[in-house]
């Protein structure tokens, strides 16, 4: 008998403790990007929301701005703009509850803000007076988180957590598409499914991780494939459709709330800025692929929807304008003061109680101040 | 009140005792881990807790330590108090990252508002014939982290005591277990625990006029031994048992030294880069009018840890303790 042979007579069987865990199918995302604007869709979209949608990105688009404007005056040390972005960020804080809380990424100072931090506050981290300028539950908000993905883990403990207690919260967490490469990501997203825990994960492909392109970070047909590895549902969607972006955000709360557990939202949107003020992205990418994506501008098309049906004039556009200045004068007047510091706080808050070492080093530093201070001439302009 | 025989418990039983407890006195207790709850920990530390207390309290996690220690992060931010167990010194490494850029700096980046009361329970130290990335000495990679608490028990008693007070702290805290303990008896009553001290205290051991040995967790019942054997050659040691290495008891070990003049410092961890280098620097900054020798180091070598078979040959044992004892320049007494 040849070998062939053989191995036809030989007929393999699943061993017995194996069995699909489920119908993969249902996990998957559609082929293109849900879509409303512009589509049959956006006629059954509430027309309240879209207002409320449109001031917002209104808003936010000037709070990239603004924000932007402050590292040239050197207001900010650093400011990464979610410009062109502005539907992710605010969908994301509009979707929540006040019970639920919001994980943002470093990148996620607008939908801090839109989740209702002060905007100074908000802008601490980057002005560098200190590193998280709010208390995370005054508006059950995570600190803004500098290391790739590792807020995520952290959401799925406290949506566990609130669920263990009985709680009524989902947890939303924002990651980008080069964070979806970090280990933190994939662990998060299996301890969410395993526990089925109440999160939504929004990843925003903003297309690039600083330089480096998506086809640089991923195999996967879409990062919102990836779900489907947890066991938990990938839903695309055009990131730069506020319309869109709510709708399947909302339906994802909506899914955690009820005890669906998590689910793992790719939206596909683009960073018209560089990655930050101190990035030159003439350096790897053309200005014809960032106009290209101008024209899919999320302001622009909410702003076609609302003109079209009649919900927005320019008065109504004026509106949102004079708002939106309003915030951006008063955050420019704010951040033009310059913060209080003392140095002693580098030793609050180390430990509940400081240790004896970091007592003695908080005398040292004392002594430093005083002798700084007995050096300048009366009147010295040290601060 | 009745009377109950004190029988001897072994360091494992007392450690499984102080997690029963807490867990019956605060319902936002939550043990999670690997194996932790079916098995009930691989050295059984965590043995009976799911079936007491419910699969939610004591939690069987995914084999993913970055993941347990994160979500063990968000737990904390909703008012629970997490115990994580990670299985072994060197299974701890991939929470690294949480360690560090979360864990130990939550409450100082959130100003007070966000502290961050967990405990994570890391069995360490060789001694036990663990084949590689099952015997490392981390604790100097901890004590390098501010924001963070760094305890190890050397006796049953303390086992308890410790655990119970590292639970109980609103600061994170880093409990090193020394798994060549993990099965040291003594007699300990669990049911007339002992009192629990705040964390910070280290003790003296053994006291002794000649010189002392500062050590800490699975070196301690080495030093003990030392001491002992150290009579012969007509030293009288003393050991003191840190307890702590963050925070540092600078007071009772300098006390001692002052007393003694003489100091070596006794661990497992290699020398280069480890604790006995800023413990020595320590002494000498304060005692050094007191000192009638440097203060030595006694340590594993500088070396990834050793296969078993190899192993005795690196960790301390009381012949090197005794050799670097006989290097306290005594000629100078005579």
């Amino acid at each position: 008998m040849t070998v062939m042979e053989q191995r036809g007579a030989y007929r393999p069987t699943p061993p017995p403790a194996w069995q699909p865990r489920m119908d993969p199918a249902p996990l998957l995302p559609d082929a293109e990007p849900y879509r409303v604007l512009g589509t049959e869709a956006a006629a059954k979209a509430d027309p309240e929301l879209l207002r409320a949608l449109y001031a917002q990105l209104v808003r936010g688009r000037r709070y990239n701005a603004q924000a932007t404007a402050l590292t040239k005056q050197g207001r900010l040390a650093v400011y990464p703009s979610t410009t062109g972005q502005e539907a992710c960020e605010v969908a994301a804080a509009m979707v929540l509850q006040e019970r639920d809380w919001l994980f943002p990424s470093y990148r996620d100072t607008l939908a801090v803000v839109a989740r209702g931090v002060d905007p100074v506050e908000a802008l601490t981290l980057l002005r560098g007076d200190w590193h998280t300028g709010y208390d995370p539950y005054e508006h059950r908000v995570a600190p803004l988180c500098t290391p790739l993905a590792t807020q995520l883990p952290h959401a799925v403990g406290l949506a566990h957590a609130a669920r263990l207690k009985g709680d009524d919260v989902v947890a939303l967490a924002m990651v980008g598409d080069g964070g979806t490469s970090e280990g933190d990501f994939h662990e998060a997203l299996n301890f969410a499914a395993v526990w089925q825990a109440p999160v939504v994960f929004l990843v925003q492909n903003n297309g690039f991780a600083i330089s480096v392109p998506l086809a640089k970070q991923t195999a996967a047909p879409s990062l919102a494939h990836k779900a489907v590895g947890y066991g938990m549902p990938g839903r695309l969607v055009d990131g730069n459709d506020a319309a869109a972006v709510h709708e399947v955000l909302s339906d994802a709360v909506r899914r955690a709330r009820a005890g669906g557990g998590p689910t793992l939202v790719e939206a596909i949107t683009y960073r018209v800025d560089a990655h930050t003020n101190a990035d030159d992205a003439t350096r790897y990418r053309g200005d014809a692929e960032v106009e290209t994506w101008r024209e899919h501008d999320p302001i622009q098309l909410l702003e076609r929807e609302l003109t079209a049906r009649g919900l927005l004039d320019e008065d109504g556009k004026r509106a949102a304008q004079d708002a939106a200045e309003a915030m951006a004068a008063s955050l420019r007047e704010h951040m033009n003061q310059d913060p209080a510091l003392d140095p002693m706080d580098l030793f609050t808050d180390v430990y509940a109680e400081p240790t004896p070492q970091l007592r003695e080093q908080r005398e040292q530093l004392r002594a430093e101040l005083e002798a700084e201070a007995d050096a300048e001439p009366e009147g010295g302009t040290h601060r | 009140m009745t009377t109950v025989a004190v029988k001897p418990a072994t360091m494992a039983q007392a450690l499984t005792r102080a997690l029963r407890d807490a867990m019956a006195a605060d319902p936002a207790v939550h043990v999670m881990g690997e194996d932790v709850g079916t098995l009930g920990g691989v050295f059984r530390v965590t043995d009976g807790l799911a079936e007491e207390f419910g699969e939610d309290r004591c939690t069987d996690t995914p084999l993913a330590e970055a993941g347990i220690l994160g979500t063990a992060v968000g737990m904390a931010m909703y008012g629970l108090r997490p115990v994580v167990e990670m299985q072994f010194d060197a299974f701890a490494y991939p929470a690294f990252e949480q360690l560090i850029s979360h864990v130990s700096r939550m409450r100082n980046r959130t100003r007070g508002a966000m502290p961050l009361p967990i405990t994570i329970r890391v069995p360490y130290g060789g001694g036990i014939g663990g084949v590689e990335h099952h015997s490392d000495s981390s604790e100097a990679y901890y004590m390098a982290t501010p924001g963070l608490h760094v305890v190890t028990p050397a006796t049953v008693a303390d086992a308890y005591g410790l655990l119970r007070a590292s639970i109980a702290s609103d600061d994170p805290v880093v409990f090193l277990e020394p798994k060549r303990l993990y099965w040291s008896k003594d007699s300990w009553n669990p049911e007339e625990p002992t009192p629990v001290e705040p964390i910070g205290r280290a003790v003296v051991r053994r006291s002794g006029r000649s010189a002392t040995l500062i050590t800490y967790g699975p070196s301690v019942p080495v030093c003990m031994e030392a001491a002992e054997a150290a009579r012969a050659e007509g030293w009288d040691l003393e050991v003191v048992d840190l307890r702590s290495l963050v925070p540092f008891d600078d007071e009772t070990v300098c006390a001692s030294v002052r007393r003694t003049g003489r100091a070596v410092v006794v661990h497992e961890s290699g020398s280069f880069g480890g604790p006995g280098g800023e413990i020595a620097a320590r002494v000498t900054e304060r005692c050094f009018h007191h000192l009638e020798a440097p203060v030595l180091r006694v340590a594993g070598f500088d070396v990834p840890y050793p296969p078993p078979m190899l192993e005795r040959h690196h960790l301390p044992g009381v012949d090197r303790i005794l050799d670097a004892v006989g290097r306290l320049q005594w000629e100078a007494e005579s």
